[in-house]
């Protein structure tokens, strides 16, 4: 059973600037280091963020993208879980192709992460969810 | 970028080695859209230049992104339609599987070291 109580959170709010995209990404990989994750496992963790944020930047027409990183569990760190969130124009989950890279930022995500969810609503933004245990 | 920002823009270098008849294309650094273009326009000179064969060595690349990796599918269509080969080799784990999830695997080869690849390459 896995805890969830939150025992470490950072929060980030990443400007629509090109590259922003790594300042989150390695921010998560630290803590992932900090849980002693795999270095594979936190490689991973760093290619889904900079997926989800580029998502974010170049398409989402919002003017911030939000980031939260957050170490669960209960007595000993069990996963990481990162919330990225922008407040543009959201997009339609089964149909995300029509762009550069095709939707494939989000099957990275899937492909990368242990656990993904997707909230999107035309014309309010989009949060994207995902997790990885330690 | 205004200097205000604490965020730094990670470019990608490019480097070359012109072989018999193969060129080893070495990246260093972020495969972004600019890195991806910057990877491109490399490889098309080298094809303007006769090279059929390439190889792309991304031994000093530890992150990539969507947008540069469709950059580099590209290029491999590019080398489909001259009847050319291109291959990878040295990447990390989680760029092998990114290249996996993009389907790219299925029309480049990826080998685990340089030797190997050049070998399969020319052969």
């Amino acid at each position: 059973m896995t805890g969830d109580t939150v025992m470490t959170r950072v929060k980030l709010d990443l400007p629509m600037v090109p590259d922003a995209e790594l300042e989150a990404s390695k921010t998560a990989m630290k803590l992932a280091e900090s849980i002693q994750m795999s270095p594979d496992r936190i490689d991973e963790v760093g290619g889904a963020v900079v997926e989800a944020c580029i998502n974010a930047i170049m398409y989402s027409h919002s003017e911030k993208v939000f980031v939260t990183i957050e170490v669960l569990g209960d007595q000993d760190p069990e996963k990481l879980r990162i919330t990225v969130q922008d407040t543009g124009v959201g997009f339609s989950p089964e149909n995300p192709a029509k762009r550069p890279g095709g939707g494939f930022g989000l099957e990275i995500i899937r492909g990368l992460m242990d656990e993904v969810e997707i909230h999107s609503v035309l014309g309010e933004g989009t949060t994207v969810v995902m997790s990885k245990m330690r | 970028m205004k200097g205000g920002d604490a965020l730094m823009t990670e470019s990608l270098n490019v480097n070359v080695d012109r072989r018999d008849g193969l060129a080893v294309v070495y990246t260093e650094g972020y495969i972004n859209n600019q890195g991806g273009e910057e990877i491109a326009r490399v490889a098309y000179k080298l094809i303007d230049e006769g090279y059929k064969v390439l190889l792309l060595n991304l031994g000093g690349t530890k992150i990539v992104n969507s947008i540069g990796i469709s950059i580099l599918i590209e290029i491999i269509e590019k080398m489909i339609e001259i009847e050319g080969k291109l291959g990878f080799c040295c990447l990390t784990n989680t760029i092998e599987k990114t290249f996996h999830i993009m389907g790219l695997a299925q029309y480049a080869p990826i080998f685990p070291d340089e030797p190997t690849a050049v070998a399969q390459l020319k052969g």
